[in-house]
């Protein structure tokens, strides 16, 4: 094992009330990889960034974070949750909720300071909303609200990105941009996303892994139609990668 | 209607409700956006059960109602946190428990219970000067507390999850603020009484949201509005002799419901003109 591992389970099994949501997976992260998680729901992707965040122990396995318990190293990740089902109405600043990202490095009972708010101004700096941080939460689009979540991730500096199904509340037109922003950032820290969207994710990231309770992953982003079928249990249309991404229709 | 403020009784209902105003403004906010109103209606009608006991043990029924309102709102926090039980269902049960305790105690105290009613509908008009320093204490907890808080009672309303995640003790700042509520109870409950409370923590501070994203200018509006309410309710019960709690409440709900009247309308009316 290399020591430069930034996330590393072994074994890791879950189940909830004795239904299995993740059965023995095992899955190794080094630094700036961006790797793609995709599964059909239900099929265990968010309890695999919940059991990463420490949210969840597993009943069996072992769950490394940058050589610590996840709970330890829950101040190097940066975590940006699905956001679908949120209160739109909330009476909260763009600025409010990037500063939520700094909690971790104030603590309890202290008030964000000057430098937590010059942080948080150069993470929106960062996803390009600066200009909107006065702005209720609620009057933004879609990627807008995606990028100012992105920017409460990144404002603690991580080691390490988790995005939830990112790309669910922003609309086609804004993807591109989104995953060119992932692009950048992957420079510098390590990047897993989980998505349902086969389509979006596969040409943006490096590697992928297919989950559906069990995982599939074999280090590359190349997957074949049988770890497909094996995934969502029903023959599913592919994307090859060659220069240019296309489709590959197989029959059904 | 100034005649009526040479009167003791007077100056000491609009203390009380300026000092109600304050904790129910503050704490409505969260009640609001934390959607915490059933569970505050809980904490609200299981504090009867204290009141039933002051009179059985023959102390003050309003510390009584401190005492129960408190234990209902650590033990449905708990409750919900804890265990599987549907947190409606922990509300359910725990208030109906602690209203059942309430008519058994007042059952077994002997003789008649004097301003019960004032307790179940509240009567701004007699509160006495013990209570007002007692609501005022009760204020400067609550304000000293969110002041303190303030960054953790936000996260905590937004986004749990992230609380959680970012190393915040989120369950233990979610029974802090159930508490801050069980003492708004105890603070409202002589001017509107502990069945009305929960109109109290609630109509303000949603009459507020819809002018204002900034939680803390919601707060101090709501406070305004609360005053006005209990002000605007008490003037009108004096004149037309209603019983004053039920008025504050009524008058509240309705402006409420105008102001929602009116935004719909003029969201119809913009509809129209863009297309």
């Amino acid at each position: 094992m290399a020591s430069g591992d930034i996330v590393r389970l072994e074994n890791v099994w879950v189940s909830y009330n004795g239904t299995p949501a993740l059965e023995d997976v095992n899955l190794t992260v080094g630094e700036h990889d961006f790797l793609g998680v995709i599964g059909p729901n239900g099929g265990g992707k968010s309890t695999l960034l919940k059991v990463i965040l420490g949210l969840i122990r597993p009943q069996r396995g072992i769950v490394t974070v940058l050589g610590n318990l996840p709970e330890r190293s829950r101040s190097s990740i940066g975590y940006v949750p699905q956001h679908s089902d949120y209160d739109r109405d909330f009476p909260v600043s763009v600025m409010e909720v990037v500063l939520m990202g700094r909690y971790g490095k104030r603590g309890m009972l202290k008030p964000y300071d000057g430098k937590d708010r010059e942080a948080a101004e150069k993470a929106l700096a960062r996803v390009g909303m600066l200009s909107h941080a006065r702005a209720q939460i609620g009057q933004l689009s879609g990627g807008q609200q995606q990028r100012t979540f992105i920017a409460r991730a990144l404002v603690s500096d991580p080691a390490l990105l988790l995005l939830d199904e990112p790309t669910a509340s922003v609309d086609t037109a804004m993807q591109t941009d989104f995953y060119e922003l992932l692009e950048k950032l992957k420079n510098e820290m390590a990047i897993i996303m989980v998505s349902h969207d086969i389509g979006a994710v596969s040409v943006f990231v490096d590697k992928i892994a297919c989950l559906n309770v069990r995982l599939y992953y074999h280090g590359t982003r190349e997957i074949t139609p049988e770890i497909l079928e094996a995934t969502y249990k029903c023959p599913v249309q592919l994307i090859a990668h060659g220069d240019i991404p296309h489709r590959v229709l197989r029959e059904h | 209607m100034f005649e009526a403020f040479q009167f003791e009784f007077m100056r000491n209902a609009l203390m009380a409700g300026l000092l109600a105003s304050i904790a129910c403004g503050i704490v409505g906010v969260y009640v609001v956006v934390k959607k915490i109103v059933s569970m505050s209606g809980g904490i609200a009608h299981a504090s009867f059960g204290g009141i039933g006991l002051g009179y059985l043990l023959n102390f003050s029924p309003v510390l009584g109602a401190m005492f129960f309102s408190l234990l209902s709102a650590l033990t449905m926090g708990l409750v919900t946190r804890r265990t599987r039980l549907p947190e409606d269902t922990a509300i359910g049960i725990l208030w109906a428990i602690g209203m059942a305790l309430g008519v058994i105690f007042i059952g077994l105290s002997p003789g008649f219970a004097p301003d019960l009613m004032s307790y179940l509908f509240g009567n701004i008009l007699t509160v006495p000067l013990s209570d007002l320093y007692l609501m005022a204490g009760l204020d400067l907890v609550i304000l000293v507390l969110t002041v303190a808080f303030y960054k953790e009672f936000l996260l905590l309303s937004f986004d749990e999850e992230f609380g959680t995640v970012a190393g915040m003790p989120v369950d233990g700042l979610y029974l802090l603020l159930l508490c801050m509520v069980a003492l708004t109870v105890v603070v409202l409950i002589r001017v509107v009484g502990m069945i009305l409370v929960i109109a109290m923590l609630a109509f303000p501070a949603a009459m507020a949201r819809q002018f204002t994203h900034d939680i803390r200018k919601m707060m101090v509006l709501s406070v305004i509005l609360g005053m006005i309410f209990t002000f605007g309710g008490l003037w009108i019960s004096y004149l037309l002799n209603h019983a004053s709690g039920a008025t504050i409440i009524l008058l509240s709900g309705l402006t409420l419901l105008a102001t929602y009247i009116v935004k719909a309308l003029q969201h119809r009316t913009k509809v129209r003109f863009t297309r």
